[in-house]
């Protein structure tokens, strides 16, 4: 297995890298993605709330390899051309932000409704109430979900490998039916994975402990 | 109490254990695989399930169809007799020799070929089929030879040898590796490459499907096809060569090139026919 790891080292890190990169910024914008579509779900506005049901709704029950499969070979045909990594960047982000909209929205909703209200009577717009009021409440109660879906964003982040976007489960499957060392090479890439997911879980353990 | 739980861990382990080390020496795979066979009367061939004229599920009724799985029929009877069945598995360019090691199929009859890194892990029968890496582009394109791939982007599946080939011959070319050829088309068709390589007979097929693509520059390697057999099934590798032999010693061989190759434009069956 050493061998393996040293005569492929620079497959595997250029795997990881891009890995890690994709999941940063999928990170990211979800997010705030995310963040945005929890607060249409709970605006007073009817159309609002429409809105944003529907975005979940959509792509929290579309696989998401469809999602990306979709970027990856129908935007190009009629669109604009996108190569896989970004497709599949733009796949985890749309379909991370869906369940990470829905984890805050749950957030939100779990803070008293007194909150906002007094807020409001004080003369703070909905906005303003949401921003200094309920939002910091609400994220430190959706800390351990929302853990969860980091993690679950890292991990899905193999979806790249379908649409040649040169992460670290592309360079496996390249270097397992090269090698044919399949058992190593898939134990080599799981503990790639675990490198960057168990760091994420325990700062998500340490947030927990030092907010709540 | 707590005695019994150190008790109940030790056994638990210690089964854990037994179950590892008894995977580790008596898998499958290194069962006769040809008394196996007699006795079920079947051998399971891993086969491809996309590609036309070769190994492909007819969506109608769910069969396998092609060249490799006749082949793999004729065979069985050859092997096993006249009232021999063929089970068959799908595999990919990526699974099949995993699907092989852990015994999950017998053999491996899914367009691939005979390889000195492969040799070092499974077995291959002789060659049944001579086929050669070529390449697919969209009619009108610039592309015209093997050369002209430096500097532009080329797909394939991951799992098979014709990306290496590519990297060999024309360095600068990038290639994009997708799960099967399917895609790998279709990654084409959306312009993700500006061409798709892969051996001659299966780009064969997909250019019958698709009018608007060609294949260009004819073949730039040769691919010797063979059937993998597991490491240490001497016996099922000899009856598997000799029931090759028959096939093509009866003309069988023959009959099913001309039924799957006879009219493909661009491709010279007479090529590949046996004497």
């Amino acid at each position: 297995m050493i061998k393996l790891l040293v005569d492929n080292w620079s497959a595997f890190i250029s795997g990881f890298g891009w890995t890690v990169l994709s999941s940063i910024v999928a990170l990211f914008f979800s997010l705030i993605i995310g963040s945005l579509f929890a607060i249409l779900e709970v605006m007073p506005s009817k159309t609002a709330r429409v809105i944003g049901n529907i975005y979940v709704e959509i792509f929290r029950n579309i696989p998401l390899l469809v999602i990306t499969m979709f970027f990856y070979l129908v935007i190009p045909l009629y669109v604009v051309k996108i190569n896989g990594f970004t497709a599949g960047t733009i796949g985890l982000t749309i379909y991370t932000s869906a369940f990470i909209a829905e984890t805050v929205r749950s957030g939100i909703n779990s803070v008293d409704i007194g909150q906002m209200e007094a807020s409001r009577a004080q003369g703070m717009t909905f906005w303003q109430a949401m921003r200094y009021i309920v939002l910091p409440q609400a994220f430190k109660l959706v800390i351990p979900p929302l853990g969860n879906q980091f993690i679950n964003l890292v991990k899905n982040s193999s979806v790249l490998a379908f649409v040649a976007g040169f992460d670290l489960m592309y360079q496996g499957n390249a270097i397992a039916s090269t090698t044919f060392e399949t058992v190593n090479t898939y134990i080599v890439v799981g503990v790639f994975y675990l490198v960057i997911t168990l760091p994420i879980s325990y700062y998500m353990q340490h947030l927990e402990r030092k907010l709540a | 109490m707590k005695k019994f739980k150190y008790v109940t861990l030790l056994i638990t382990s210690l089964l854990l254990v037994l179950t590892l080390a008894g995977c580790g020496s008596q898998p499958l795979s290194s069962q006769n695989v040809l008394e196996n066979d007699k006795q079920t009367n079947t051998i399971t061939w891993g086969v491809k399930a996309d590609q036309k004229l070769i190994g492909l599920i007819d969506v109608k009724d769910g069969q396998e169809k092609g060249f490799e799985i006749d082949l793999a029929k004729a065979i069985t009877k050859k092997v096993l007799g006249k009232n021999g069945k063929a089970k068959f598995v799908t595999v990919t360019s990526q699974s099949r020799i995993p699907l092989l090691k852990n015994g999950n199929i017998d053999a491996i009859i899914a367009t691939m070929s005979i390889l000195p890194d492969r040799k070092k892990v499974i077995d291959f029968s002789d060659s049944y089929f001579s086929a050669g890496q070529s390449i697919l582009v969209k009619k009108g394109s610039s592309i015209k030879s093997v050369k002209d791939l430096n500097g532009k982007t080329v797909t394939s599946a991951v799992g098979s040898n014709s990306v290496e080939n590519i990297q060999k011959i024309a360095p600068k070319a990038r290639v994009l590796q997708l799960p099967d050829f399917a895609q790998a088309l279709t990654a084409l068709k959306s312009g993700q490459g500006e061409a798709m390589t892969t051996d001659n007979v299966i780009l064969a097929g997909l250019a019958v499907e698709n009018p608007g693509y060609k294949l260009v520059g004819g073949t730039f390697t040769t691919e010797p096809y063979g059937i993998g057999i597991n490491k240490g099934q001497g016996d099922f590798k000899k009856a598997i060569n000799k029931g090759l032999k028959e096939v093509i010693a009866d003309g069988t061989y023959n009959k099913l090139i001309m039924k799957w190759f006879g009219n493909v434009p661009g491709f010279n069956y007479k090529e590949v026919l046996r004497k």
